[in-house]
């Protein structure tokens, strides 16, 4: 059983009108096994969370603590987060040109897991994992993220996060720019994924049709960098009916 | 990709420079071709050809003359290919062209002799020439090659260049009627070692060549490569692939002349830059005279920033003389290093340093995978990996 815990998080950012504060003290803590959806309109600070969380240089933590069983996440590399254990599919992944998707892949689990991959079993899993996500067996022959719709580029990310196996997965916006089809097909790989290896989710997206096939343990507002309330599921339902007015006007 | 610390573009003619004894040259095609080295100026910065590098950095390959080389060059042929030193009376001695600069045509003069290989016509595709120039000595030296492709011709040749070397180098190219071949020229030099080389080619009626100058060794390492068209139908594809490290400095210019009509061409160079005072330099000439209708072209050149300190010149110059063309363009940036890159494949787990090679082995492989020949893709792939273990990244 693992452990998220996420402690009066303060995080700021460099702009042209100089440093400013997103993050304003953020409190969560999230258990192998449970998923946490996170909602709130747009500049509330819920993709600076997941980049905080998977090390982007772009963030400065200021105040506050994030532990991974105990262990200091902020005083690791963003490497060194990804392999203990956390994982952070992209809203906009870029393109490497060059590296093939199927390079690309075998690297990375070989850099998780230490070791690589045996070649057999490794192909077998890719195939299966493509074959559920609808992908076509000439896709790992393209280069990362290379002319990519939106569409394949999330299922890219999710196809990573059933191969890579970590103990938690932050998803960032993953249902924007997803047809219905998309979507499906991309939750039912979260779902999938989250079934074999039990770790914990933390699900940001502004919309609440994710959460009809993902279905969330625990929903947060999140609003001018921290959240603002919290529930279960229901609360997913209120917003679907109320939208965000009521939190941006308070 | 951003484009930053690179030389706007310039028009060629637009720019202020002048040519010779202070005769402004209006257009590519004016500028002096000659087999003797009293013709040129010593070497300046004013004139275009010496824009980038200086006399000190070709260490004397810009004198009057040089000796010849006398250094080791081994050979493995298949059947049918024939090899002769000949001399400058031979028909074939200046057959794709004549020096465009100093320290080319001082290399000319000097070299009495010429190392002549000529594949026949009933060469197959499988057909591979290896000349390796293993050189062994830092006093400058003059050495001519020329290959000639008849009629018909197919083949790969690869020119090898390791060892210590101050070498000026001449290398013509005939590709004959209906000829398709390939030339590879490969700098893997000892770090101290100078190497200027003029490539020529001249290309016969619906003849194909794929050229790839793949620069990775040695101190100063300038390849001019020229294609010239004399007949409809000809194609050429111009490779480049270049890895500067700290201190190196690697130039590359390039001049296709479109002077007949319907024949393509496109030139492709990227380039990997790493460490203080690595510098390199692309100039890309395109000549589309009057009469090559029906002409088309393109080229290309990037380059990775992969550190601070370091310098990449990129300068694409299309002429065009006819509108009666297929099409025409260039593309040229030089980029930094992708920190987005960097961050996404470190989200993977993959350490930094294994992330930049990924990214500059994947920017390099673009050019590798077009040479169509497993075997030596592999080689070109080894060859970047020592160098990138070499310079530490």
């Amino acid at each position: 059983m693992a452990i998220l815990q996420i402690k009066n998080l303060h995080v700021t950012v460099e702009t042209e009108q100089g440093t400013k504060e997103i993050l304003k003290g953020v409190d969560l803590t999230i258990h192998s096994g449970e998923s946490h959806a996170i909602m709130g309109p747009n500049g509330s600070g819920k993709s600076t969370l997941a980049y905080t969380i998977a090390g982007h240089p772009k963030y400065t933590v200021t105040e506050g603590e994030i532990l991974l069983d105990g262990e200091d996440v902020l005083d690791m590399s963003v490497d060194e987060r990804a392999r203990a254990g956390l994982f952070l599919a992209m809203q906009y992944p870029v393109e490497i040109p060059g590296v093939s998707v199927s390079n690309f892949l075998r690297t990375a689990k070989t850099a998780i897991s230490g070791e690589a991959p045996a070649l057999r079993t490794w192909i077998k899993d890719v195939r299966g994992a493509m074959d559920a996500l609808k992908m076509d067996n000439t896709f790992t022959e393209r280069n990362v993220n290379e002319g990519f719709s939106g569409g394949e580029k999330k299922r890219h990310e999710i196809l990573q996060l059933e191969l890579l196996k970590p103990k938690f997965a932050v998803l960032d916006e993953t249902d924007s720019g997803l047809d219905v089809d998309a979507l499906k097909i991309v939750s039912e790989g979260v779902n999938r994924a989250k079934e074999a290896n039990d770790f914990g989710l933390l699900l940001i997206t502004h919309y609440t049709r994710i959460l009809k096939y993902i279905k969330p343990d625990f929903v947060h507002v999140f609003v001018a960098g921290k959240i603002a309330e919290q529930g279960g599921p229901e609360l997913a339902d209120r917003l679907e009916a109320e939208g965000y007015d009521r939190y941006v006007k308070a | 990709m951003t484009t930053s610390n690179a030389t706007i573009p310039v028009q060629h003619g637009m720019a202020e420079h002048s040519h010779g004894a202070g005769v402004p040259v209006q257009t590519r095609s004016e500028r002096l071709r000659s087999a003797n080295v009293a013709d040129f100026a010593p070497i300046s910065r004013r004139e275009e050809q010496y824009r980038y590098v200086t006399s000190e950095q070709l260490a004397g390959l810009d004198a009057d003359s040089l000796d010849e080389y006398m250094g080791d060059i081994s050979i493995k042929h298949p059947e049918g290919v024939t090899t002769a030193w000949v001399g400058s009376d031979h028909p074939s001695f200046g057959g794709a062209g004549l020096p465009e600069d100093r320290p080319s045509a001082a290399a000319w003069g000097s070299a009495e002799q010429a190392y002549l290989v000529t594949i026949p016509g009933d060469a197959t595709a499988e057909c591979e020439v290896q000349i390796g120039i293993n050189s062994d000595s830092d006093s400058p030296s003059a050495l001519h090659m020329i290959i000639e492709a008849k009629p018909f011709a197919r083949g790969t040749v690869i020119l090898d260049h390791k060892g210590a070397a101050v070498l000026g180098e001449n290398v013509e190219i005939i590709v004959g009627d209906e000829a398709d071949i390939t030339v590879i020229s490969i700098q893997d030099w000892d770090t101290a070692s100078v190497h200027n080389s003029a490539q020529f080619a001249k290309l016969g009626r619906n003849s194909k060549l794929r050229h790839l100058v793949v620069s990775l060794g040695g101190k100063t390492v300038r390849v001019s490569t020229s294609a010239e068209f004399t007949q409809p139908g000809g194609d050429v594809e111009l490779l480049g692939m270049y890895f500067a490290d700290a201190g190196q400095f690697l130039e590359n210019r390039l001049y296709v002349d479109h002077a007949v009509p319907n024949c393509k061409s496109r030139v492709t160079y990227k380039g990997a830059l790493q460490g203080e005072k690595a510098h390199t330099v692309w100039v890309g000439d395109v000549l589309i005279r009057m009469a090559a209708e029906g002409t088309d072209t393109y080229e290309l050149n990037r380059n990775l920033l992969l550190t601070e300190g370091a310098r990449a010149d990129s300068v694409p110059n299309l002429e065009i003389e006819t509108g009666k063309i297929e099409g025409a363009g260039h593309a040229s940036a030089s980029g930094r290093f992708d920190d987005e890159q960097l961050f996404y494949l470190q989200a993977r787990g993959i350490n930094e340093r294994e992330a930049r090679r990924l990214v500059v082995r994947g920017f390099l492989n673009e050019i590798i995978q077009k040479i169509g020949n497993e075997e030596i893709e592999s080689r070109l792939s080894a060859s970047i990996e020592a160098e990138l273990e070499r310079s530490g990244s």
